[in-house]
């Protein structure tokens, strides 16, 4: 197997007497779709949290491309090559969209302190934006507020957001949540395209999405990592279907 | 958006053209008096103008703000006592001064958010004035009276009213367009986005902080520099400049005139004395009549003044279209 692009080794971290993670050991080699799931409260987004640096471990430490960014600060994972996207929507809601991916383009090149300029004519970052809009299928809506796009549409930046960072890693809390059956079509199809440009660690919790798209699943419940393997492994796997039990008719 | 910038272009032109004029107006009439009013409003209008850009494009909710008065108004009163009249080193001292001082206290409140920070800001501007209160060898309570006002680079030339004004007239364009080109630029966008989002701002790679900090530093800078131009204009210098009732009318003039549209806290400092002043004329009990007044603005004239007259102009635009 080739040197991993994420590394997690005995991650812990505990909210009081809550164990949200709990020895957590996990593997991701690069160009891997590697989606976990767990039910509720198994512990995903506080793993997210962690991986991104809005949480900070208790103990372990997290390995990304080589370089130990267990106890970084955001924006220097951010540099680094480490992108997320939020369960709840998280986007500059009173910018336009083009303006939302330019500012992330921003981040990355060159100075912001910058006081004189306009910045809404500079085409080294309007250009880039465009492009990641049409990438994820926005490009007709570049002029649009944030706020007034549909919820599918607003899941769709907050990938090109994560994009425009120029990411190595993909951490996708939720993606689909809240999204309807066509919309989610649209973004499933998003993740297909994406998979072969970036890896991706995608946090789901509709299982057709994760089994159609996942290379390997690592399967959370109570903080710990109880199996990971492809599909199918997990699919046949007896623990996985004992935590699962009240959702089994999901896994079949 | 893109429409609407054209219009408020001129909008603002006419402004400062008007004020430009003003002067020719006033030896027609009561001279010293509407040029000493037109002044002070100019003055003020500077200070709100760099209160809206932490406030309107920061969402900062700075309650001490006229510390920065009170900075930029010591530092010619200090100087002056000790010989150093020229308002090239005063204003070089008090934008050092205030920068030292915007750096030191938004390190710490900038940590805090919402009303913890309202609270830190206020307790920051009081610290500053309970220190210019016990200054004694600066006449403490009483303030330092003047012997004059500054020479510029050697030159009388803020004793005529008519230079003077024109001196903060250039100051107060000098800042609108500052901040003007500031908030187009990529540094605003970053504090705009934060304003947003500071969340989504960490998650694409920002320290806002840094650009808070920053903001922060060049509203009191440029507060400071008011703060110079008061002390001259009053010949006198005293904690008054800096009490939280003057951090208070200076957030009501940024309100009044439309928060986070730069020229609006020029028309609601204009607003904000020329009420003042006509309704102390009327009354002594002239807050009894301001108050529900400004009430009525904010309730209904949301976006202030600049708010009121970007909705009328909306109207007629469409109007024209219709």
């Amino acid at each position: 197997m080739a040197e991993p692009l994420l590394s997690i080794r005995h991650l812990c971290k505990s909210y009081g007497a809550l164990a949200v993670t709990d020895d957590l050991n996990l593997d991701i080699p690069p160009g891997e779709l590697h989606a976990v799931i767990g039910p509720n409260g198994a512990g995903k987004t506080s793993l997210i949290q962690q991986l991104a640096g809005n949480a900070m471990p208790d103990a372990g430490t997290i390995i990304f491309d080589g370089r130990e960014i267990t106890r970084l600060p955001i924006a220097a994972r951010v540099r680094h090559g480490l992108a997320r996207s939020f369960q709840i929507t998280s986007i500059l809601a009173g910018f336009t969209v083009l303006e939302n991916v330019a500012l992330a383009v921003q981040a990355r090149s060159g100075s912001s302190y910058r006081f004189f300029g306009k910045v809404a004519d500079e085409e080294a970052l309007n250009q880039p934006a465009l492009e990641i809009l049409d990438s994820v299928g926005l490009g007709n809506r570049a002029a649009t507020r944030a706020s007034l796009l549909s919820h599918g549409e607003k899941r769709q930046l907050e990938i090109a957001l994560a994009l425009a960072t120029a990411p190595k890693l993909l951490l996708l809390d939720e993606p689909l949540a809240g999204v309807g059956r066509e919309e989610s079509d649209v973004l499933i199809g998003l993740l297909q395209k994406l998979r072969s440009q970036v890896t991706i660690l995608l946090v789901e919790h509709d299982m057709d999405a994760v089994f159609a798209l996942a290379d390997r699943i690592s399967v959370l419940v109570y903080g710990r990592v109880i199996a990971t393997g492809d599909a199918r492994h997990i699919r046949d796997n007896a623990e996985v279907r004992a935590a699962y039990l009240g959702d089994e008719k999901e896994l079949i | 958006m893109i429409n609407g910038a054209t219009g408020r272009q001129r909008g603002v032109l006419a402004l400062f053209v008007l004020l430009a004029v003003l002067p020719l107006a006033a030896r027609f009439g009561a001279e010293s008096f509407l040029l000493s009013v037109a002044t002070r409003v100019i003055l003020f209008a500077i200070a709100a103008l760099s209160l809206d850009l932490i406030l309107g494009f920061g969402a900062l909710v700075s309650f001490g703000h006229a510390a920065f008065l009170g900075i930029g108004a010591y530092a010619v009163g200090i100087l002056s006592s000790h010989g150093v009249t020229d308002v090239l080193v005063q204003a070089g001292v008090a934008l050092i001064v205030a920068a030292a001082f915007a750096l030191a206290t938004g390190a710490i409140s900038l940590r805090t958010k919402g009303v913890y920070y309202i609270m830190i800001s206020l307790a920051f501007g009081q610290m500053l004035y309970f220190l210019a209160v016990s200054l004694s060898a600066y006449g403490g309570d009483d303030g330092i009276t003047l012997a004059g006002r500054s020479t510029v680079a050697g030159l009388p030339l803020l004793k005529n009213a008519y230079t003077f004004y024109y001196v903060a007239l250039g100051a107060l364009a000098g800042s609108y367009l500052f901040m003007h080109a500031l908030v187009g630029a990529r540094f605003g966008r970053v504090l705009i986005g934060t304003r947003e989002n500071a969340e989504r701002m960490r998650a694409i790679g920002f320290e806002p902080f840094r650009y808070q900090l920053t903001a922060y530093v060049i509203s009191g800078m440029i507060c400071a520099l008011a703060g110079v131009l008061l002390a001259n204009q009053a010949e006198f210098v005293s904690p008054a400049y800096m009490t939280w009732q003057r951090s208070g009318e200076l957030l009501i003039m940024v309100i009044l005139g439309g928060v986070g549209t730069l020229y609006g806290p020029i028309l609601g400092a204009a607003a904000y004395l020329l009420l003042e002043d006509g309704l102390s004329h009327v009354t002594e009990h002239w807050k009894m009549m301001f108050g529900p007044m400004l009430i009525l603005i904010v309730l209904f004239g949301r976006g202030g003044i600049a708010g009121l007259i970007g909705r009328i102009a909306g109207q007629r635009h469409e109007a024209g279209h219709g």
